[in-house]
């Protein structure tokens, strides 16, 4: 049987694809590229939420978020180590998004202007991301499916503290009350966009449901998060901006309405409100690291020097 | 740049009793370093009581190329299994 038959026998019959496997060159490609910027999101993404780990009101919210922010580093370091099985090089892939020719998640090019939106972010930006990388625990390379794993285990820790937070808050005064609803109200469109572009836009889709590195389509994914989320979002006493948004009996689904797809292109190209400053910012930590990546090399030189002299 | 580091594959024994297993892989200086990394990448959930860390590059693996021929001299031995023999339902403890 020749090499792809083989590829195509082992995806189809729901069995993992292996670092050492003949793989296609376009599932390789395409994975790396799907992998890098889920890895690049995770690690841009720990510009927002670290913005309010000085000013968290209390000791409890700060470790709490400190402990979120940890690790939105080491889902990136799981996701990167994925994409060197692939024969990706970390560094170079640094370099790509400093450079800005590989791209993240446009939701991180949003502010956070209030500590509310600490809260929003879990629920409603980590509950779409839950959405999207559930089904990726059976994407078909076996070290993306187990990296999501192990993401997905700890991405339920960051949605109960943003909604946990949101509770207290909405148990709150009136001026919290109404932080909380303006926060959802800036939230909710850039939260649906996270599952991409409506399907028949969606160029990547259809190759990679076939080859099993997607489960579900972007509409199929949005859907889920809108029904989950509305009767979270009772419960909690918030409305959700889309005066679109109702049950329909029908469909068994709500209905609801599409975000401004123009600005998603807008921040996707580079033209949203913080596009600019996360890369600048995660380009001067690249930089201002160097002397500590330099002395731990140097160190790590020296001792194995000595050690070979005895 | 952190590729100019070696890799290291970790492994993880969750608790006492169990075998160490592999969990990923990650870049440093040195083997010190390495364990301190995976510590806190691999373990921020008292996922394990004991981490080995093991240089990527001095890892031999089999071919996956040659898996079937290489395997194939288990498949036929149906006789290295227990349900192999037919014993009486009479005899206990066996």
């Amino acid at each position: 049987m020749d090499l792809e038959a083989q590829f195509e026998r082992t995806v189809a019959a729901e069995q993992r694809v292996e670092p050492r496997d003949w793989m296609p060159d376009g599932y390789r490609k395409t994975l790396i590229r799907q992998i890098a910027q889920h890895a690049h999101s995770e690690i841009i993404g720990m510009q927002p939420e670290g913005n309010w780990i000085s000013r968290a009101p209390s000791l409890r919210r700060k470790a709490i978020l400190l402990a979120k922010v940890q690790d939105e580093a080491g889902h990136g370091l799981y996701l990167y180590a994925a994409t060197e099985t692939l024969g990706a090089d970390r560094g170079e892939l640094t370099e790509k998004l400093i450079s800005g020719r590989q791209k993240y998640s446009s939701i991180f090019n949003y502010p956070t202007l209030s500590y509310a939106d600490v809260g929003v972010i879990g629920w409603l930006v980590d509950g779409a991301a839950i959405c999207n990388q559930v089904p990726l625990c059976r994407t078909s390379y076996g070290p993306y499916a187990r990296a999501m794993i192990r993401i997905c285990k700890e991405e339920s820790f960051h949605q109960r503290q943003g909604y946990e937070l949101l509770l207290t808050m909405m148990s709150g005064t009136d001026a919290q009350r109404a932080m909380v609803q303006e926060s959802v109200n800036r939230w909710w469109w850039p939260s649906l966009m996270m599952f991409g572009p409506p399907d028949a836009e969606s160029s990547n889709t259809e190759q990679s449901m076939k080859w099993r590195i997607k489960r579900n389509t972007n509409d199929e994914l949005r859907q889920k998060f809108v029904d989950m989320t509305v009767p979270q979002a009772r419960k909690l006493g918030v409305t959700l901006p889309d005066p679109e948004l109702k049950w329909n009996p029908e469909r068994g689904h709500h209905d609801f309405g599409q975000p401004d797809w123009d600005e998603f292109w807008q921040v996707v190209g580079g033209n949203g409100p913080t596009n600019k400053q996360r890369v600048e910012h995660r380009r001067k930590a690249h930089e201002d690291g160097e002397w500590v990546r330099a002395a731990a090399a140097a160190h790590a030189a020296k001792h194995t020097a000595r050690e070979g002299v005895a | 740049m952190s590729s100019s580091w070696p890799l290291w594959e970790v492994f993880v024994r969750g608790k006492r009793g169990l075998n160490h297993v592999h969990v990923g892989s990650l870049h440093a200086p040195d083997a010190e370093m390495a364990v301190r990394n995976a510590r806190d990448v691999y373990t921020r959930r008292n996922e394990g009581v004991s981490i080995w860390v093991v240089p990527a590059a001095a890892i031999t693996a089999s071919s996956p190329d040659e898996k079937d021929p290489f395997f194939e001299p288990s498949g036929d031995k149906v006789y290295r299994h227990p349900t192999f023999y037919e014993i009486p339902e009479d005899v206990p403890h066996l």
